[in-house]
């Protein structure tokens, strides 16, 4: 029997790229980042690197047989910069030597003489001077121009939010092997084991047929790896291709934060007019994300922003308007939320100015405009079973909102040293890739002639528990153990084309291909035991391992009927394909039916700040979470604690900015903080609303972003102690809400 | 290049390396033991964590410590427990099982320093406490679970073993029967005594403390030096009273100081201090002398001794001198010792009677985080005036930085909002903070103040509320 992931975790044995073993005559690879912003190459000379007797060669943009472009939406981003370099850490050239501290010594001593350029860090400034990705995208509804006369109160302001570092345990890496006829085996720790595959492909100058990407695990990644582990498979399948070797990259921590991408920072301007109850009948937004020095996949990014604009509520009138905007940091990417979390919280922001112009409390607001069945958002698309209110609502009931608000008040009332805050923080996210082309996925599945399973998939294993959920669901088609299923590797030679395991899509899409897949061959199964047992196949199923007639046991086991299938020559084998049906998005219109399905739910967040230190604690965060029916339950249970934590983080905590000259601050690993033990909330309260989902399989919700954005709650809880402080602030909405901004708002040093 | 004899999980070593190179790298690179993970390789993480053992009277102690900050030459003649080495051949331990019950890991990566840290904390541990198993876990960062889950393994794991663990003096035997270890922990003891002893060390070397500087900042470097390790010398690792002072050996760590009874009773304000230090990995193996002469401007300990008016004991060639810890620093990393001289203790006078002490960090994160600003107060009040005052402040000038006009200032005025007003606008001339990434210098200013009144607060809650000061 197999126990899962779960033992070799804690053992100590379950193997990610560094533990694999060298292969004989394994070289390491070192990238060479520039140390500018932005500028012209005029030397790059490394013939003082070559001297060190361990070092075999370091390879430049020349030596790239194939294409030297690795943009994937749009074709902008050098494999090693050739003549230009547009951000601080881009790779210029890559050291091969037979060590790390080989080739550590060798990149000291490779010259890079830059000729700087002027240097653009701002993504206004960007827009101003044209630097666009694209242009201008805008989604509306109503006519936000006409609405505004019909408010009783308008409000307006400005938003920024921040940079967030992945910080995935395991930093990017990368094995490349070469094989036979100028093939190679690429492990590589990544989301998107097909975009590393045509990338590489690409670069070499090889079919995609002579590249085989093969994944076992990631040590987390949470959109990081999704786009950005692309460069450095490319950057050792170069290696190796070059000098007939294996090669290993793998970015130790102080590269990986200087030369990876992080969470668009967003600057944004909103407007919002409200009726007299609080209604909200126009909201006016404009984005402006922080792109980097190339596109990545910020235009999807961007996308979602705008998918998301209106945050859980309804909103009739809306004009959302977005720019990506190419800037000469490092190119930002996906993470957990993928541009949801930035539009988020710009409406919660402009909600809570609204409310605040009204008079009101903010959840009244709040609760006020929630999404509703049959609304529509700006993009065309209704809700359906619509969870917004039931969620709001359980949550009231079980925590009492106004009991929470209450409690704070007393202690503000008694207290000047220290302040509660609390907020309600409502969530609504749209599930599906957004390209709806992407929203497609395969499954292999072999039953041995011994009774054991294996089972490939496109989904990629990073510990948001997809293994475990194939598990599950191809256990429970045969009727049989988990124990006797084995995930094999997410391998592009077993599943081809695969989309990156993101988007929360990992275990519906591959779900349901490897529960069809399943199904095949167990249709098949049940033919053979129908002749078996003489029978008729709708009779017959299998459970508990054993084949049942009309739900009675039958003499016939699972492997004696595996073994029966395989001598009388059944293919015990299956490929599955799913594509998730019904959706389609115009981009001329900007209007259709993107998403499969939307996920809900309600935090509530409880915070004691100490003014007289500006440091503080979020005391309790207790949410209802809408979660379909759950395949395994405390997986389910650790993305939402996890993705809470990253969120409170990203609003918190991490800071990530750069200087002026565009290098970035928060650069190691010293610098940049995550949650940590102590930083959570001490009361995580998680509710789970079981409700099965009729468009994903076996009624089950992706859960892996949706969680994310109830951190929002936490700046606003934050907020609210703070406004209990100083009633009278009036300062830009930005995050993260660090101490140190904490207590220079405190102190009214800083608006 | 250093000859060594270690005990490595159940087997002897010996090996020739560089002493200065980190445990980590030769554990996954050369030892190919890969269970011990790579997140950060400064101390940050906890993937790393390692065991390690150290002969005593009646066995062995082990504490958990980083293995990327680990100079390998600190292995001579101690015992290496990785997570390979805690494994059973087959099956789980129970620290291991009850993680596993509660689904906790996700993508695992963290999880081996995790079970690793937590052992630590039960061969060290009083009577097993979820709140202090937990703290044990300062060092250990995970990205995807936003540890509930972790904790609530930790809950129940105390809960099971607290009937199993009886006096630390028999608390490796009682792990094993518990199968928290496995069974060659026993033998572990004979195992080490009979391996031969490491020669001496070259003269000219690099002194490395606990190394969590030094291999932060210059691995490079310290993996092609010749190095010489303090833990060699017993004598600078004791804590001990005179008729007048407490003397802090040089290589006493900071979790020795942090929970050692006559520190407590001396300087009631450096179990706080200790508790905020880095985290339990680093405590480990940093060092009191390593705190001092790294003169970073916001060193936890130097802020502490320096309010204390601690003095420090310099050897070299066998003579001795002593220096006031205040002149010791000259400038930005610029201090008072002469090549080859050593740190060999800290002497402090314990705080008269009646004397309040405190001290205040500031930082982004509450645990394992670098301060902004940091302070410590020696404070005196009588007849509801200062009546002796010592403050320093870290982060806020290039030294550790003594704030002795605030402090004089302070002396002989009644204890009012207004007199603090008035002297943090003293401190506020006194100091000359810089932005950096630890926060802008308009916010060390302000920090700054409000630590003060934090001092005050604390010093003479009766005369003073924090009205006035917020
Ligand atoms: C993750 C992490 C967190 C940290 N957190 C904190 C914190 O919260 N607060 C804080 O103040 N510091 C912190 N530090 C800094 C560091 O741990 C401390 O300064 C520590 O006390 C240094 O001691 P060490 O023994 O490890 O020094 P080492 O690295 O061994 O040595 C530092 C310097 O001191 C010299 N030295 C060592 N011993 C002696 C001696 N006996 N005589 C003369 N010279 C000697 C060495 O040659 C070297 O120049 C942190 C470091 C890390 C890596
Ligand atoms: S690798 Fe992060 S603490 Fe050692
Ligand atoms: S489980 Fe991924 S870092 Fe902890």
């Amino acid at each position: 029997m197999r126990t899962d992931d779960l033992h070799l975790h804690v053992r100590g044995e379950s193997t990610y790229v560094d533990d694999l073993p060298s292969p004989a005559g394994c070289l390491v690879a070192l990238p060479v980042g520039s140390p500018e912003a932005h500028g012209r190459i005029t030397k790059l000379d490394v013939g003082g690197a070559l001297g060190g007797s361990e070092v075999v060669t370091v390879l430049t943009a020349a030596d790239i047989p194939g294409q030297n472009q690795i943009g994937a939406i749009i074709q902008d981003e050098p494999l090693l910069a050739a003549e230009e370099v547009h951000h601080v850490g881009q790779p210029v050239a890559l050291v091969l030597a037979e060590s790390l501290a080989a080739a550590r010594a060798a990149r000291k001593q490779v010259v890079l003489e830059i000729d700087p350029l002027p240097a653009v860090l701002d993504p206004r400034e960007a827009a101003a001077q044209g630097q666009l990705l694209q242009p201008a995208r805008t989604f509306a509804i109503g006519d936000v121009d006409a609405a505004w006369e019909s408010c009783a109160v308008v409000a307006e302001g400005r938003v920024e939010t921040g940079a967030q570092e992945h910080f995935y345990l395991e930093t990017q890496s990368a094995l490349a092997v070469p094989q036979e006829d100028r093939t190679l085996l690429v492990h590589s720790s990544t989301q998107g084991p097909t975009a590393v595959q045509k990338a590489v492909s690409l670069a070499l100058d090889v079919p995609m047929h002579a590249v085989e990407v093969d994944v076992r695990r990631l040590g987390g990644a949470f959109g990081g790896k999704e786009d950005q582990a692309t460069p450095w498979a490319c950057l050792a399948a170069l290696g190796a291709d070059h000098t007939r070797r294996p090669v290993r990259l793998v970015l130790d921590r102080a590269d990986d934060v200087v030369m990876t991408g992080k969470r668009h920072p967003y600057s944004s301007d909103f407007r919002i007019g409200l009726d007299g109850d609080g209604k909200v009948l126009a909201y006016e937004v404009t984005y402006y994300q922080n792109a980097g020095a190339a596109a990545d996949l910020s235009t999807a990014i961007l996308e979602r922003s705008l998918f998301h604009s209106t945050g859980s509520y309804h909103v009739p009138n809306v004009k959302a308007t977005a720019f990506s905007c190419r800037t000469n940091i490092t190119p930002n990417t996906a993470f957990r939320g993928f541009g949801g979390p930035q539009a988020m919280f710009v409406i919660e922001a402009a909600l809570e100015k609204g409310a605040r112009a009204l008079g009101k409390p903010l959840h009244q607001v709040q609760r006020a405009n929630l999404l509703n069945e049959g609304d529509v958002f700006p993009y065309g698309m209704h809700t359906e079973d619509c969870k917004a209110i039931r969620c709001w609502e359980e949550a009231d009931a079980v925590f009492g909102f106004a009991d929470l608000t209450a409690a704070a008040a007393r202690h503000n009332a008694a207290h000047a040293g220290t302040k509660k805050g609390v907020a309600v923080m409502p969530v609504c996210f749209g599930i599906s890739f957004t390209n709806t082309a992407l929203n497609q996925a395969r499954a292999l599945v072999h039953v041995y002639h011994d009774g054991s399973v294996n089972v490939s998939t496109g989904a990629v294993e990073m510990g948001q528990g997809v293994n475990r959920k194939m598990r599950s669901i191809v256990a429970g088609v045969f009727g049989i153990d988990t124990g006797r299923i084995r995930l094999d590797t997410t391998n592009t030679g077993r599943v081809a084309n695969t989309s990156p395991t993101a988007a929360s899509t990992g275990s519906d899409l591959n779900g349901a291909a490897a529960k069809l897949a399943a199904e095949m061959v167990c249709a098949r199964l049940l033919q053979v035991a129908a002749k078996k047992l003489d029978a008729d196949t709708g009779e017959l199923a299998i459970a508990g391992g054993i084949v049942v007639r009309d739900g009675a046991p039958t003499e016939l086991g699972w492997d004696e009927l595996v073994q029966a299938a395989y001598w009388s020559r059944t293919d015990l084998s299956a490929h599955a394909h799913f594509a998730t049906p019904d959706l389609h998005f115009d981009k001329t219109s900007e209007k259709g039916r993107p998403f499969a399905y939307h996920v809900y739910g309600t935090a509530v967040t409880e915070v004691t700040v100490d003014c007289l230190r500006g440091t503080y604690r979020v005391d309790a965060v207790r949410l209802v979470h809408d979660l379909g029916r759950s395949i395994d339950l405390a997986t389910d249970r650790g993305q939402i604690e996890g993705g809470l934590v990253q969120g409170i983080g990203w609003l918190t905590l991490e800071e990530s900015d750069h200087d002026s000259e565009g290098r970035l601050r928060h650069d190691t690993a010293s610098k940049y903080k995550v949650p940590d033990f102590d930083s959570v909330p001490n009361v995580m309260d998680v509710r789970l609303l079981e409700d099965p989902n009729g468009r994903a399989v076996l009624g089950s919700k992706a859960v892996g972003e949706p969680p994310f954005m109830y951190g929002i709650g936490a700046w606003f809880a934050l907020w609210d102690a703070l406004r209990a402080a100083k009633p009278d602030l009036n300062a830009v909405h930005t995050a993260p809400l660090t101490p140190e901004r904490m207590l220079l708002l405190l102190a009214g040093e800083e608006d | 290049m250093m000859e060594l004899r270690l005990l490595l999980n159940d087997r002897p070593v010996v090996l020739r390396a560089a002493a200065g190179r980190s445990t980590l790298s030769w554990l996954r690179e050369t030892r190919e033991l890969t269970g011990t993970k790579e997140g950060c390789a400064e101390g940050e993480c906890g993937a790393c964590a390692v065991l390690l053992g150290e002969p005593t009277a009646d066995g062995i102690a082990y504490c958990a410590v980083p293995a990327c900050l680990l100079p390998l030459g600190e292995l001579a003649g101690r015992h290496l427990v990785t997570i390979e080495g805690l494994n059973h051949p087959d099956g789980l331990g129970p620290v291991q099982q009850a993680l596993v019950d509660q689904g906790a890991p996700q993508c695992g990566f963290c999880f081996p320093g995790i079970v690793v840290a937590l052992t630590g904390y039960f061969l060290t541990c009083g009577r097993p406490d979820p709140v202090a198993a937990v703290a044990a876990l300062d060092g250990n960062i995970c990205r995807c679970t936003g540890y509930a889950s972790t904790v609530r393994a930790v809950e129940n794991i105390c809960r099971e073993l607290a009937p199993h663990l009886n006096a630390t003096s028999t608390r490796v035997a009682d792990l094993v029967t518990a199968r928290v270890l496995p069974g060659h922990l026993n033998a572990a003891p004979r195992a080490l005594s009979a391996l031969a002893a490491d020669a001496g060390s070259a003269p000219a070397a690099t002194l490395v403390g606990g190394g969590t500087d030094l291999l932060v900042q210059r691995p490079d470097e310290l993996a092609a030096a010749e190095v010489v390790f303090a833990s060699c010398r017993p004598d600078l690792r004791t804590i001990t009273r005179d008729l007048t002072d407490l003397i802090i050996g040089g290589a006493v760590t900071v979790s020795e100081l942090g929970r050692h009874p006559d520190v407590a009773a001396c300087l009631p304000d450096a179990p706080e201090m200790a508790a905020r230090f880095g985290s339990t990995l680093v405590r480990n193996r940093a060092t009191v002398a390593g705190n001092l002469v790294n003169a970073s401007p916001i060193a936890d300990l130097a802020i502490l001794l320096l309010a204390h008016d601690a003095e420090l004991v310099l050897e070299r060639d066998g003579g001795a001198r002593r220096l006031p810890l205040r002149a010791f620093y000259r400038g930005y990393k610029d201090i008072d010792l002469a090549p080859g001289e050593i740190v060999a203790a800290v002497r402090v006078r314990p705080p008269a009677a009646g004397t309040v002490t405190n001290f205040e960090k500031i930082s982004k994160r509450r645990n394992l985080d670098i301060a902004s600003v940091n302070g410590a107060a020696v404070l005196r009040v009588d007849n509801d005036a200062f009546a002796a005052a010592d403050l320093t402040v870290g982060g806020v000038a290039p030294v550790p930085f003594v704030a002795v006009k605030t402090a004089a200032f302070l002396v002989g005025k009644p204890v009012t909002a207004k007199t603090l007003h008035a002297a943090a606008d003293v401190l506020d001339q006194e100091i000359a903070p810089i932005d950096d990434v630890r926060g802008s210098a308009r916010y060390k200013r302000l920090a700054a103040r409000r630590i003060l009144f934090a001092h005050a607060l604390k010093t003479a809650p009766n005369l003073l509320s924090v009205e006035a000061f917020v």
